[in-house]
């Protein structure tokens, strides 16, 4: 063994818990899990099948923590040593054809939860280096400014100095004693600032208290798109630290859904303690608001809409219902895409495929699937997406296959349809 | 001793103290791997999710059915079918009474036996070309799922080329098979039929801590 394939595996093992090594024992390869797999399903290569990307782990397990390997051992029937070859050549695998959407445990008859086994499985590659240059690049980046597109404090005011000339609102930054701190994601900050505006306009109109941070802006993890528990607790502990000087009551996860995850899921188990505030999806602030009476509905968009699940909000997440009452409440003419809700089809760039050019080609063929879920509803004019990575993907997807519908953040949906003060 | 007397003693006996001590190692083995507790405050009950997961996924959904309606098949055939045979064919009532003493519940009559057994049969061999001939299966399967295929297959054959109880060395092929069945059985992915309900329960109580079932 490299020292390499030592590191990987000796990770892997200890990721092992029983959970993971009771989906490794109930699989029975029967493959189900490639028809609820996008990338299978567009590329139809078996090797893309969900529980294949798995193989490196099975073995590893297999030879080093199974129960009766001793006897299986003797009769030499358990797997060789996972070479550093092997390993190098399941990455594109286990990052370029996985957004860890968890789509194939839906009709897994073991209910095996692969994309959590895989993010276990990144923890290993991750830890060994083996790690596709895209996110490699976006972990540098992180390194220098925490923002995997290098999005900077003084850009972060640049955008908010624009906003609040645009809304006429000041936007706080840096205020202690608030109720809420709201973060972004870089995609946010860089493409669709507006979106800043828009929370300033709901927080007005709301009669809350909040603060933007210049410490802790960024909600991006990438330390969970790549697999390193080390980075991702470092990622989630910058805007603890921050949430708890500032003596807030809630963190407002931003429309992204595996930054949701990172923080309001993973986070606790990452720093290894409860915060002192709650986490709020800003969708779940949003219905909570609306159900209160606080930002009621004021003229709808009249277009024909359908709601995108962004995967780690909606079937990871827990947050299915309070989007889909937002955008009733918004809009005249909603229509659910078939499979919407928890069987919804990943857009394809989750799991930081959409920052591994590697992978760019797969990604858009796997898109194809997402834009024929639309085309089957016929006569869509947006898509309203509360994941700023699953919009940038869509962009990317409308150029690509030259469709005509717009795309749409559901808080900016909601901060437009609001009835005014 | 004859060959049948063996197959149905000794030889039954220490097969079935392999299967049930290695099975009970294996399943252990499992779950003092332990976990970190999860601290993120819960959305919903982990315990319920655990029930709901091991009940949602004996149902396949709607949206995937039609892509998978040939596995669909042949697996709720076979294992139906298997469980029917195991659980209500006369030959295994009779045995499972002289060997516990105690009186067990009537025995499905002949006629249905005989259709029970063709369902499992036909799921079993459904389930077994699919392994083959679709380039996902082949890819994905290796020497334990053909073994383990094989000889269920075989333990049914046998059982029922038995089942008129007329020539011993008919029954003591079936015995011997099943008692290699058995001792193959904890060691290999024949366990699913164990460690199914931690797997789903796994999944089932992480998305229940999140409200949601998947």
């Amino acid at each position: 063994m490299t020292e390499v394939s030592q590191t990987a595996v000796d990770i892997l093992l200890k990721q092992t818990d029983v959970d993971i090594a009771s989906y490794l024992e109930a699989c029975v390869h029967c493959g189900e899990c490639a028809e609820a797999c996008h990338f299978y399903q567009a590329s139809k290569d078996p090797k893309h099948t969900p529980t294949y990307k798995l193989q490196p782990l099975v073995k590893a397990y297999k030879r080093h923590k199974a129960p009766l390997r001793g006897v299986l051992s003797i009769l030499g029937l358990t797997p060789p040593e996972v070479t550093e070859d092997e390993l190098r050549e399941w990455e594109p695998l286990v990052y370029d054809s996985c957004t860890m959407c968890g789509r194939c445990t839906l009709v897994c008859p073991m209910g095996i939860d692969i994309a959590g086994t895989i993010r276990k499985m990144r923890e290993g590659y991750a830890a060994a280096g083996i790690v596709p240059e895209g996110l490699n690049v976006a972990r540098a980046n992180v390194e220098r400014t925490s923002s995997p597109m290098g999005v900077t404090a003084k850009a972060l005011l640049a955008q908010i100095k624009h906003q609040e000339k645009d809304t006429g609102l000041e936007i706080p930054v840096d205020v202690a004693g608030v109720d809420y701190l709201a973060i972004f994601s870089s995609h946010e900050i860089m493409a669709s600032p507006e979106i800043i505006g828009a929370y300033a306009r709901i927080m007005k109109r709301a009669g809350l208290t909040w603060t933007v941070s210049t410490e802790a802006y960024e909600a991006t993890n990438v330390g969970v798109q790549i697999g390193s528990g080390p980075l991702a607790k470092q990622l989630v502990e910058r805007v603890v630290n921050e949430a708890e000087r500032l003596g807030v009551k809630y963190v407002i996860a931003p429309e992204c859904g595996h930054a949701y995850g990172a923080i309001r899921w993973a986070g606790p188990n990452l720093v290894g303690r409860p915060f002192k505030f709650e986490v709020l999806h800003i969708v779940e602030l949003l219905d909570k608001l609306r159900r209160e009476g606080k930002i009621p509905p004021g003229t709808k968009d009249g277009r024909k809409m359908t709601l995108h699940d962004p995967c780690q909000l909606i079937r990871r997440g827990g947050v299915l219902k309070e989007p889909r009452r937002l955008l009733s409440d918004s809009a005249t003419n909603f229509v659910e895409m078939k499979g919407a809700g928890i069987a919804n089809l990943c857009c394809g760039g989750g799991g930081g495929v959409s920052a591994n050019e590697r992978a760019e080609e797969l990604r858009l063929k796997a898109f194809e699937q997402k834009l024929k879920q639309i085309d089957d509803i016929g006569g869509v004019e947006a898509v309203v997406i509360p994941c700023a990575n699953c919009r940038g993907v869509f962009e990317d997807g409308i150029d690509e296959y030259e469709a005509d519908f717009e795309v749409i953040s559901l808080s900016q949906l909601v901060a437009d349809t609001m009835k005014d003060a | 001793m004859t060959i049948l007397e063996f197959v149905e003693g000794p030889g039954f006996y220490v097969s079935g103290t392999i299967f049930a001590l290695a099975a009970l190692w294996r399943l252990a083995g499992i779950i003092r791997l332990g976990k970190k507790k999860d601290i993120a405050p819960a959305r919903g009950s982990a315990f319920t999710g655990f029930l709901k997961g091991n009940l949602r996924h004996f149902f396949p959904r709607g949206l995937f059915a039609q892509r998978t309606w040939m596995h669909l098949l042949g697996g709720y055939g076979f294992h139906l079918g298997l469980f029917a045979l195991l659980l209500f064919a006369a030959p295994h009532i009779a045995f499972a009474e002289k060997l516990w003493g105690i009186e067990l519940w009537p025995a499905m009559p002949r006629w249905a036996f005989i259709i029970t057994a063709e369902v499992a049969f036909a799921g079993l061999i459904v389930l077994w070309v699919r392994r083959f001939s679709d380039p996902v299966m082949r890819l994905i399967s290796d020497w334990d799922d053909h073994i383990g295929s094989w000889l269920t297959f075989l333990v049914m054959l046998t059982g029922c080329l038995a089942l008129q109880e007329s020539h011993d060395a008919l029954r003591a092929l079936h015995m011997g098979f099943v008692d290699i069945w058995l001792i193959y059985f904890p060691f290999s992915r024949l366990m699913h039929s164990f460690t199914f309900f931690l797997s789903r329960g796994a999944t089932g109580a992480s998305y229940g801590r999140k409200g949601m079932t998947p």
